[in-house]
């Protein structure tokens, strides 16, 4: 169970709001976020990682505290171990497929088998620029759960798969995030999009 | 022909690049991250030696570490060390006139790599250091080897400062730029242009291996 109320200033196109969100989720789940560009859905899941420190509020994840204002606790985004989904990918230009999963876990087995979900297996030995950008969207998805985390946390992860890799990743990944038992926010920005992978739904506004 | 000032300065070069690489690589990352007064006047401090004179710098260091004064006769005193007329005093005027040679490059390199790389790999439970040294680090390679070879080169081609500090003591502080100047004062052109011809060859060839490594280097998707 994750619970979350924080505050947090934005700097948006007309000028300065404030993202105020105050939400459980349980342990194990999968949440859908939507909302318009800018409403701060990105801000949101870097709060929860610890990239981005919220003014006030406290993030709980199964009882431990994460982020606490007044009491003046911030837990380092190392030790949170939150996968996350980069919307841009993030992949390290001088990593290949297969290093990328070996800097993040030494569990050769897991490595193996999520090579296996992404279709990427035979691409072990490549770059990120020789991969197509469903390849490299598939590897950033793949890298974020090498660390078996215990919250995941995708932007956009889905945008550059075609419908049929789509669906067979998501019910892949369906099986993976309940075996580990994974809370999952995904951020997308089709409301009509995941049918069928979330349990919840989340909705930003501007 | 007396090469003993050719091989002075690749030693001088080659240990002013080291030195550079070990304190300059963890100051460029320091710089690149965020912005405050404090690293705006440390910035502006190590840029000086691009646009001051370098007798100007020279003359600095010769009174901060002549062994009648304050810091230069502590370390007399305290540890027997000189750094005025001495090979460790080159060392140190050349790693000062130098530093924004290797730092600059660096730190506007790692200005530009996407911040997502770096919070990837913290998210990935890696400390700064090893994000530093697997992520960061290796995708700046081009920047990195322009900034190594600019601060060799350079140092090689260092004048004023060396001469304030070092004086010309063959063996000890006469580099080749030194004995240029020596050799033209006594007259003795061929000698002049010998120590010249060596100084160029070894700096074009130095300046040309960064372009075409840099050329052939396979094009970043950061690009």
């Amino acid at each position: 169970m994750i619970s979350i109320a924080i505050e947090k200033k934005l700097k948006a196109y007309q000028g300065q709001q404030v993202l105020r969100i105050e939400r459980q989720f349980a342990g194990g789940s999968i949440t859908k976020i939507y909302g318009p560009s800018g409403s701060g859905k990105t801000t949101f899941l870097k709060i929860i990682a610890g990239l981005i420190t919220p003014e006030r509020g406290t993030i709980v994840a199964d009882g431990v505290t994460w982020f606490n204002a007044e009491a003046g606790i911030n837990m380092p985004v190392q030790k949170r171990n939150t996968g996350f989904v980069f919307q841009q990918y993030a992949l390290f230009p001088n990593m290949t497929v297969k290093q990328q999963l070996e800097y993040a876990t030494t569990d050769e087995l897991w490595i193996k088998r999520l090579l296996l979900l992404g279709k990427l297996d035979t691409l072990h030995d490549h770059k990120p620029e020789h991969l197509s950008g469903g390849q490299q969207q598939r590897l950033a998805i793949l890298r974020a759960l090498a660390t078996k985390p215990k919250v995941l946390l995708m932007d956009e992860p889905f945008s550059a798969l075609d419908i049929k890799m789509k669906t067979e990743l998501i019910a892949e990944l369906t099986i993976v995030l309940k075996e580990l038992g994974t809370t999952t926010l995904i951020v997308s920005h089709n409301p009509l999009e995941l049918e069928g992978l979330t349990d919840e739904e989340m909705t930003f506004e501007q | 022909m007396d090469l003993t000032p050719i091989w002075l300065t690749l030693k001088l070069a080659g240990i002013t690049t080291l030195l550079l690489l070990i304190i300059g690589l963890p100051f460029a990352w320091w710089l690149s991250r965020g912005r405050s007064f404090f690293k705006i006047m440390i910035e502006t401090i190590i840029t000086m030696p691009l646009v001051l004179p370098p007798s100007v710098l020279g003359f600095y260091l010769l009174l901060a570490f002549s062994p009648q004064h304050g810091v230069g006769k502590w370390l007399q005193e305290v540890f027997n060390v000189q750094f005025v007329f001495s090979f460790q005093g080159l060392v140190l005027a050349s790693v000062l006139y130098s530093v924004p040679f290797m730092v600059g490059p660096v730190k506007s390199a790692l200005q530009q790599l996407p911040p997502a790389l770096a919070e990837a790999s913290y998210t990935l439970g890696k400390t700064e250091w090893q994000t530093f040294r697997y992520v960061l680090l290796p995708n700046i390679k081009p920047s990195l080897l322009t900034a190594t070879v600019l601060t060799f080169a350079h140092t090689l081609g260092e004048f004023g400062v060396v001469l304030m500090i070092g004086g010309n003591i063959p063996g000890i502080t006469r580099v080749a730029s030194i004995a240029v100047y020596d050799s033209v004062e006594r007259q003795d052109y061929a000698m002049a242009n010998n120590y010249s011809l060596i100084l160029f060859a070894i700096t074009f060839v130095l300046v040309i291996t960064v372009f075409v490594f840099n050329k052939y280097q396979a094009k970043s998707p950061l690009e």
